[in-house]
């Protein structure tokens, strides 16, 4: 079957060269398009497609969407980052900053190291999830949260080790 | 004398208010009406919080008209290294001025007569509500807006800059091209109403036709006319679809490519002036003026008239605004050959054939009388 050709073969008609009737139809376009809206706002619906993002956030994020990183506990409360900064090696933006400590407790079963500070800027982190991947305890996660990216201030987007550990209840 | 001061002060305040208002109202309206019309929310950010109790007052929008001012208040004032300094300063003013001046020939009222409202002041004294009552308002209004052009080139040639160049040579042939269709798009209404004076034609439209179906304004008498005169107002205005001489996908923004700060903002603002003043001589010239049709409230009520006058002509005024944003938020923008041609070979034979059926008609009927 031959391909349709659309480019460069429509002839106008004579009523399209004449400009002003097919120009009557394109306002006509628009103003019905607009008097609908109106109509919508008058009567307190919402007629934008669009969202009034950082106060109003859409609900139909798609089920495998990844925005948010969280730190991982065991039973215990401790954290289950063992702080070998894999993941700090293998981001690609360099957006994780991990000072690695001994843990208080000396015959810790898990391990001997913990995270004293876990600090990842979501200025520069591009959600490539590879330290999600990387790290060999499933310590950092990613979950379908979003991320309250939007501040005025760059030192906000910086997440401390409180900011991302999970607190109790979820787990 | 002194009375004569003091209500033509009057006036020329309330046509910078009326003027400058609306002009400052368009940059919200376009913003809003373009959104409502692609299914969006538009300007809503910028809101102005209220002390103490800390609420903020975001008013649709509004006050987006005034962080512009101040944006472009707070910019660089930029001139080029190589530009024509005295010009380059010189070119937004002869943008500007120009529409200013336009507004003084416009009548937006009736013939008042402030003795009756206050006092002995201006006793037995008559003023027509219009800052310059010339016999041929018509023409100047037209040799008026002939200006805008040259501070229009003077721009792009001063700036030293390829860009600007390129706009200013597009505008000055583009301008001029639709200049002679917009001079003869109003020359049949200057025939039917038999006057180039624009309040003459206002009265001329007072009244009713067809038996008392439609009023007597200019947009029933002639259409095309009505047609024509805003096409060739809209590319003098060089607003999409004939926005070539500063196409910001081809030229930057064409012949004000180098300007910044309130410079910048002066073209922007003699732009949407312009709406204003295209649409106020449209609403004399094809809608009525300042009256109601079918009602003649100013028999009825002569001393309201002095407030209804003004505000029916502002209401007529920003409806006719409002489409003209319309147009240009619906319409994608000619070529440079396509322009040209239906400048001069569709715009200016129609125009043409327009004036001929016109006097034609008006010869016939005069003849029958």
């Amino acid at each position: 079957m031959k391909r349709k050709e659309y480019w460069n073969q429509k002839e106008m008609s004579y009523w399209e060269k004449l400009y002003y009737l097919e120009i009557a139809r394109g306002l006509w376009v628009t103003f019905s398009v607009f008097i609908k809206n109106l109509y919508k706002w008058c009567t307190g619906k919402k007629g934008a497609l669009t969202v009034y993002y950082p106060e109003e956030r859409r609900s139909d994020y798609a089920s495998n969407f990844r925005g948010k990183h969280k730190l991982t506990i065991l039973e215990n409360g401790r954290p289950k980052c063992i702080a070998c900064k894999m993941c700090e090696n293998i981001c690609p933006s360099k957006s994780i900053k991990i000072v690695a400590g001994k843990s208080p407790d000396e015959k810790d079963s898990y391990s001997l190291k913990i995270p004293l500070s876990f600090d990842l800027d979501y200025a520069s982190c591009i959600f490539c999830g590879h330290c999600v991947e990387i790290c060999p305890k499933d310590a950092i996660i990613m979950t379908n949260d979003v991320s309250e990216l939007p501040t005025y201030a760059r030192e906000k987007l910086l997440y401390s080790l409180s900011d991302l550990l999970e607190s109790k209840k979820d787990a | 004398m002194i009375a004569d001061l003091v209500v033509t002060f009057v006036f020329i305040l309330f046509a910078m208010v009326m003027l400058l208002g609306l002009a400052t109202l368009l940059t919200w309206v376009e913003r809003k009406l373009s959104a409502m019309m692609a299914d969006r929310i538009g300007a809503n950010r910028c809101y102005v919080k209220i002390p103490l109790i800390n609420v903020k007052l975001i008013a649709l929008g509004l006050f987006h008209a005034m962080a512009d001012g101040l944006k472009m208040m707070s910019k660089e004032r930029f001139i080029p290294k190589d530009a024509d300094k005295f010009l380059f300063l010189l070119a937004p003013w002869i943008v500007f001025a120009p529409v200013l001046l336009m507004f003084a020939l416009i009548p937006f009222g009736g013939i008042i007569y402030p003795e009756k409202i206050f006092g002995s002041f201006f006793a037995g004294k008559a003023y027509l509500m219009q800052i310059a009552p010339l016999d041929g308002g018509a023409l100047i209004i037209l040799a008026i807006s002939g200006i805008c052009i040259i501070g229009v080139v003077l721009a792009g040639w001063a700036s030293n800059n390829k860009y600007s160049l390129l706009g200013s040579i597009r505008a000055a042939s583009q301008m001029i091209s639709y200049e002679v269709a917009l001079g003869l798009s109003l020359l049949p209404m200057v025939l039917t109403y038999g006057s180039l004076d624009l309040h003459t034609m206002i009265v001329a439209q007072q009244g009713s036709m067809l038996g008392g179906v439609l009023p007597a304004w200019g947009i029933f008498l002639s259409p095309l006319t009505a047609i024509i005169y805003l096409t060739a107002a809209t590319a003098e205005n060089k607003r999409i679809p004939f926005d070539i001489p500063e196409a910001e996908s081809e030229i930057i923004a064409g012949f004000f490519t180098e300007y910044s700060g309130m410079r910048m903002a002066l073209f922007m603002f003699a732009e949407f002036a312009e709406i204003v003043i295209i649409s106020c001589v449209f609403v004399v010239f094809f809608l009525g003026g300042y009256n109601l049709p079918y009602w003649d409230f100013a028999g009825s009520f002569p001393r309201l008239a002095i407030v209804l006058w003004p505000t029916i002509f502002f209401i007529k005024v920003f409806i006719v605004s409002c489409f003209q944003i319309l147009v240009r938020w619906s319409l994608p923008r000619f070529r440079y050959d396509q322009l040209l041609t239906f400048g001069w070979k569709f715009l200016l034979p129609l125009a043409m054939v327009n004036i001929t059926v016109v006097t034609l008609f008006l010869w016939l009927v005069q003849k029958h009388q």
